[in-house]
């Protein structure tokens, strides 16, 4: 398909939300459920809204939430947001050559708006449409349809948790074990991943008496260093079996 | 007492840095591949290590293996059922009433 697939910026930034739509759905959950817990936190409601207005990168506030919840220092809770955000930088990469030419207001709006969802539907469309001249309108289309529904479901979870306060005696918490295992379990089908995860969740185990939440951050490096090995060792298994 | 704002400003400021580094200042920043490579681990290992404790000691002080343990009971189907069915929102709904189940049905 090389013809431009909208013809006006208003339709290709309606395509762009339409098109992102499964998405939405799949992040409903997990925008309520964020909200419940931020409800149910140390957070005032009002910051719970704040932080999905302007971190928006939905496992970093999950996060951010269960650290609080640990009492975790500021520095702790910085330094994870930026390890767990910089795969973003990767998917800019990944788009770069696609934006390099908008003007500097339009490239940190779409920089501001990337998330995982927004990255795999933007992927797709610049893979079909490599020239498309108004795929940045497609691309806002996609980043404020994320942007307004995570908004939305932040808040459905806030006033949930409101009207429930006692979810936390409850043991509420355990929504962010159940969403966590939810994520990583399908991950662990490939072995270098499930290397990853069994070393970090073995360390954050033994290491999770350390002060200022640095048992989390070893057992991260930890995991991180055996997914490389476990790589790097595949690889060579790979090589030596195309000798033999 | 930590300022929650201040920690939101602080986690909202370096979101959009990594964002929209790349592309404002466009292809003048280069990542190494074993850089990339390692990046893939992160959120797996992240997850994995804050749940792990929360799972195995939910009271902060000692290992709790036993079956009056909701949180490892509700743990251990919840990675049955994902495992068995990929399905993101079956998964979280059947460990959450899993975990209820046990703690006011089983335990009481």
């Amino acid at each position: 398909m090389s013809h431009p697939p909208h013809s006006t910026p208003l339709s290709s930034l309606a395509a762009g939300a339409r098109d992102t739509l499964p998405m939405l759905v799949g992040a409903a959950p997990f925008g309520m459920i964020f909200g419940t817990l931020a409800a149910t936190s140390p957070l005032a409601p009002w910051q719970g809204q704040l932080m999905s207005m302007s971190v928006f990168a939905g496992s970093s506030q999950f996060i951010a939430v269960g650290l609080v919840a640990g009492h975790a220092g500021l520095l702790v809770i910085w330094l994870t947001t930026f390890i767990v955000n910089l795969r973003h930088m990767l998917y800019a990469a990944t788009l770069l050559p696609h934006v390099a030419r908008l003007p500097a207001r339009w490239r940190w709006a779409l920089g501001f708006l990337m998330t995982d969802e927004t990255f795999a539907v933007m992927n797709g469309y610049y893979s079909r449409h490599p020239e498309a001249p108004l795929g940045h309108w497609y691309f806002l289309g996609s980043g404020l349809a994320m942007y307004a529904n995570w908004q939305a479901w932040t808040l459905v979870g806030l006033l949930f948790g409101a009207v429930f306060p006692r979810l936390q005696t409850l043991g509420l918490d355990f929504a962010m074990v159940a969403t966590f295992i939810a994520i990583i379990v399908p991950q662990l089908t490939r072995l270098p991943h499930f290397g990853a995860a069994l070393a970090a969740g073995t360390f954050a185990y033994l290491l999770k008496d350390l002060p200022y939440k640095l048992g989390l951050m070893s057992a991260v490096l930890i995991g991180v260093a055996v997914g490389l090995a476990v790589s790097r060792w595949r690889a060579g298994v790979t090589v030596q079996e195309e000798r033999a | 007492m930590m300022d929650y704002t201040l920690m939101i400003i602080g986690m909202a400021v370096v979101t959009v840095a990594i964002k929209a580094t790349i592309f404002v200042l466009g292809g003048r920043v280069v990542f190494p591949p074993l850089l990339q490579q390692a990046l893939g681990f992160v959120p797996v290992t992240v997850l994995t290590a804050i749940i792990v404790p929360m799972v195995l000691a939910p009271h902060g002080a000692g290992l709790e293996l036993t079956w009056r343990n909701p949180q490892l009971v509700a743990a251990i189907v919840a990675v049955l059922v994902c495992a068995a069915t990929k399905r993101q929102l079956l998964t979280i709904v059947v460990a959450l009433a899993v975990f209820f189940g046990w703690q006011f049905g089983v335990l009481q």
